[in-house]
């Protein structure tokens, strides 16, 4: 296997490049004037046309691809279709909700993952394994807007325990610091329940692959030998190896994990880059959707470069 | 195969069943709506005033969810099928030229890892915001962002299979690159395609339903997995059968699209 194509930071310019490119010739070729969409149905041809004028739109292919670059390297994105707010503005609000949602979900999932994947493979007894398989392979199969609307039916209409709406109450502003920490905690529990249980299923069953790939090394049998106690071997010895490729695969399962995030805040209306992604798209506000498909794409790339760092600390042998 | 493989198969099959007799097992049509007041809302095996039996209840319209289920089957199995199959034929097109021409491998593997990088739901939305939602689009979009992870395989295996002494003697032959690949190359690697291709088809059993639970895929009134969800979550309180039915649904398809994944990997 090569080792992707380029490592390093070289690959966030070369990523969020292509995805800048992507997303220019979709909207050049996708059905549709943007000047007549802007106008609505009543404009006419001259109107159109004098629109089309003013965004450039009768330019050649190459200079609006330039202009288009250019802009997007300053970070201009352009203002909201529908609210005609800047849309940089937009997602420089909603990114860290995302960020936090998505990293503490991360970490509890594979924290948990990993556990679950130890209890697998140290286990004598065959019905404990064939149990948490069936039960992480399950969670992996959860569709996140669906184990979201049954938590919110248990917990919110149901128990009435939690919220299930929005990052902070209504009066989170009138509350005093301690309060306001537990309104958010509260309000940040079903959408990191929701991610963290699939994620728990995802890494789970990656984490028990990895462990039972080095389950018959001698190494292991040596420590056993030599008198190590079933505790000692598993984190000293076994752990230790089996964490390489689960820590190479942090990265790589970051975009699904984002993805599964999009769903989750649509349906818990987190103010996060998903929920405006969505709200963008059922309002085919074009700008906006550029705008956070690009920045969705950097937070991923240099969350697998962070991941590729951790990769560097744990395994000296990948720092060529 | 494994009990829980051959399990994960007899439930395809039943819902691939189901989607295809959906007429016959259906009482009444997907978007029947008869007497409304009288039929809205009616929880899991009642009968209504009509001598109808409800078997898993009914929707804020009087919809029979039973039915629904089934016609249902019909769009997500359909879509997230031919999606799979374009993204095994785009996935193995892509993965077996990086590995037989090497001028390309360079572009080819970069094409992906770079598709990789990018969110697919993000990708997905995006497609969907630009053009109008449609089971095609769906099948398309689905298709051509989920080639990547066999793409990846097919390359990988496709040049573990070049350097066997069989590949070699087909070459002695004067078999050209891409006979060989298509007559002694892919039948080898076929099965652990096959295992990549059924994870991505119980992705793409999910996925669609996302989009259609967006309102991005398949336009209601057709019957979706996803549209149903959408529906269920606004009558959450008083009648919450109508999203879990196919939600649980959808978990089945899915687990047990994992399960015959891992059953064709073990085989290997």
């Amino acid at each position: 296997m090569p080792r992707g194509f380029v490592f390093g930071t070289l690959r966030v310019p070369l990523v969020v490049f292509g995805v800048v490119t992507l997303t220019f010739l979709l909207l050049h070729f996708a059905p549709g004037d943007p000047a007549s969409h802007l106008l609505g149905p009543g404009a006419t041809t001259d109107q159109i046309q004098a629109v089309r004028e003013a965004l450039g739109l009768e330019r050649p292919l190459a200079v609006q691809y330039g202009r288009w670059l250019a802009r997007a390297v300053r970070g201009d994105f352009g203002a909201s279709i529908a609210t005609g707010r800047p849309v940089l503005a937009m997602l420089w609000e909603a990114w860290p909700a995302t960020a936090l949602l998505v990293g503490l979900s991360m970490l509890l999932s594979y924290a948990i993952g990993m556990l679950i994947a130890a209890v697998q493979a140290t286990s004598r007894r065959r019905g404990v394994d064939g149990f948490l398989s069936g039960l992480t392979a399950t969670l992996a199969a959860l569709p996140g807007y669906w184990l979201a609307f049954v938590l919110v039916m248990v917990f919110t209409y149901v128990l009435r325990w939690l919220p299930g709406f929005g990052a902070a109450g209504l009066d989170a502003d009138y509350l005093r610091p301690g309060q306001r920490f537990m309104d958010r905690l509260a309000h940040l529990a079903l959408p990191l329940a929701t991610l963290t249980l699939i994620g728990i299923g995802t890494a789970a069953r990656y984490a028990r692959g990895t462990l039972r790939a080095v389950a018959r090394e001698p190494y292991l049998m040596l420590a056993r030998a030599k008198g190590a106690g079933r505790w000692r071997v598993l984190f000293r010895h076994h752990l230790r190896n089996g964490l390489i490729p689960i820590v190479a695969l942090l990265g790589l399962s970051l975009p699904a994990m984002f993805s599964g995030a999009v769903f989750v805040e649509g349906v818990f209306a987190w103010p996060g880059v998903g929920t405006v992604l969505i709200q963008a798209v059922q309002a085919r506000d074009y700008p906006v959707v550029m705008a956070a498909t690009t920045v969705s794409a950097i937070m991923v790339v240099l969350g697998s470069v962070l991941a590729e760092q951790l990769l560097h600390r744990v395994d000296p042998r990948s720092r060529s | 195969m494994r009990t829980s493989s051959r399990l994960g198969l007899v439930l395809i099959v039943l819902f691939a069943a189901a989607a295809v007799f959906a007429v016959r097992l259906a009482p009444v049509g997907p978007g029947d709506v008869s007497d409304v007041v009288r039929t809205r809302f009616l929880p899991p095996g009642t009968i209504d005033d009509f001598g109808v039996l409800h078997l898993l209840g009914t929707d804020r319209l009087g919809r029979d969810v039973w039915s629904r289920l089934l016609f249902g089957a019909r769009i997500s199995l359909a879509v997230a099928a031919l999606a799979t199959v374009v993204a095994a034929v785009v996935g193995i097109a892509v993965g077996a030229t990086a590995a037989l021409v090497r001028p390309a491998a360079g572009f080819l593997l970069g094409l992906t890892d770079f598709s990789l990088a990018v969110p697919r739901v993000v990708l997905l939305l995006l497609l969907a915001s630009l053009w109008q939602p449609s089971a095609r689009l769906a099948v398309l979009t689905l298709g051509l962002t989920g080639w990547m992870p066999i793409a990846r395989l097919a390359y990988a295996e496709t040049r573990g299979q070049l350097g066997r002494a069989y590949v070699d003697g087909a070459r002695a032959l004067g078999g050209g690159r891409f006979r060989l690949f298509r007559c002694h190359v892919l039948p080898n690697v076929a099965p652990s395609l096959l295992a990549a291709a059924t994870l991505g088809l119980g992705s793409a059993v999910s996925l669609e339903a996302g989009l259609s639970f967006l309102g991005l895929g398949v336009q209601p009134p057709a019957a979706s997995w996803g549209t149903m969800i959408a529906s269920g979550r606004d009558t959450v309180v008083n009648a919450p059968w109508v999203g879990l039915v196919p939600g649980i649904a959808l978990v089945l398809v899915v687990l047990s699209a994992t399960l015959v994944a891992d059953g064709l990997e073990r085989r290997q």
